[in-house]
């Protein structure tokens, strides 16, 4: 399995995911950075946490507009995978690839912490390895999680499967409506999430849990 | 000539911001105060151009970098 990780100004989390698919996938996975144009030839695109441009205009604005996101975008329309993990997400709402947007946590407070996540999606090549209804841990760390829909793109995310993971036992950390903690595209081949899976993927993080999304993806790709 | 292009938050989208600003003013004793919603301000130079194209140029710049037109409404003001 081919993967790339993008780096831009103020990305914080690139080798956290870079190391994440190295130790679970096997494979290294190619960086690139925000000024390239073109892609290399891989199959999933990774857009990692943090605060790229400052967070300024808003999370993941500045990020969106840059050249490398146009490529992505390409790359997506063609059924290339593209994850985006919690600024990643936010560059994929500001980029229309994924749906509704995220917006300030609902009580102003930057969380750091771990939340439990419940399996919604089981038939995306992300979700695949989870069972139905499956409640694993992750870390979550962000200002602006706090994911909105309007009620008639909600109906749409609900109705058609979009929703890949929700906040489980009453962990939403933000105020996400719904408590949608990842959203897929409509073809489910885009994810954005806030938590972070990447790190918890070794014991020495203090668990494993994320592992089973970056082992989703590369049995897919090692099988087909 | 200069513009000033105001971003707001559409009606039913929760404002956790304005709301917190709302309840700094109560605290400071400011009594009588409804709904805060707060928002950003951009003003903007622009040369070369008619009052009617900035306006197109504006609205253009609005939808695709100054507002999240899923989130916010804009307005624009030529000064």
């Amino acid at each position: 399995m081919k993967s790339a990780v993008i780096t831009f100004p103020g990305s914080n989390r690139e080798r956290d995911m870079m190391n994440a698919l190295k130790l679970v996938t096997g494979h290294e996975p190619a960086a690139v950075w925000h000024q390239d144009t073109a892609l290399p030839d891989v199959d999933l695109v990774v857009l990692p946490g943090g605060f790229s441009y400052g967070d300024y205009l808003r999370a993941g604005a500045i990020a969106a507009r840059s050249p490398v996101l146009r490529a992505v975008a390409e790359a997506a329309d063609k059924g290339t995978l593209v994850l985006g993990v919690c600024n990643g997400f936010q560059m994929l709402t500001e980029a229309g690839l994924l749906p509704g947007s995220l917006m300030r946590n609902a009580d102003l407070h930057f969380v750091c912490r771990e939340v439990k996540l419940e399996t919604v999606n089981t038939t995306s090549p992300f979700t695949r390895g989870f069972a139905l209804g499956q409640v694993w841990r992750c870390p979550v760390a962000h200002h602006d999680g706090n994911y909105f829909a309007d009620p008639q793109a909600l109906e749409k995310i609900e109705g058609e499967g979009q929703v890949a993971f929700r906040y489980g036992e009453g962990t939403n950390p933000n105020g996400s409506v719904n408590d949608i903690a990842g959203v897929l595209n409509g073809e489910g081949n885009v994810l954005g999430m806030m938590p972070h899976p990447e790190n918890l993927v070794d014991p020495l993080q203090g668990g494993t849990d994320g592992r089973t999304l970056f082992e989703s993806i590369a049995n897919l790709l090692e099988t087909a | 000539m200069k513009a000033r292009v105001t971003v707001t938050l559409k009606t039913g989208v929760l404002d956790p911001q304005g709301k917190a600003i709302e309840n700094g003013l109560a605290s400071l004793g400011f009594g009588g105060v409804g709904e805060v919603r707060q928002g950003k301000v951009f003003d903007i130079a622009l040369s070369d151009r008619d009052a009617e194209k900035a306006r197109a140029d504006l609205s253009a710049m609005c939808e695709k970098l100054l507002a999240n037109t899923v989130i916010e409404n804009y307005a624009i003001e030529i000064l």
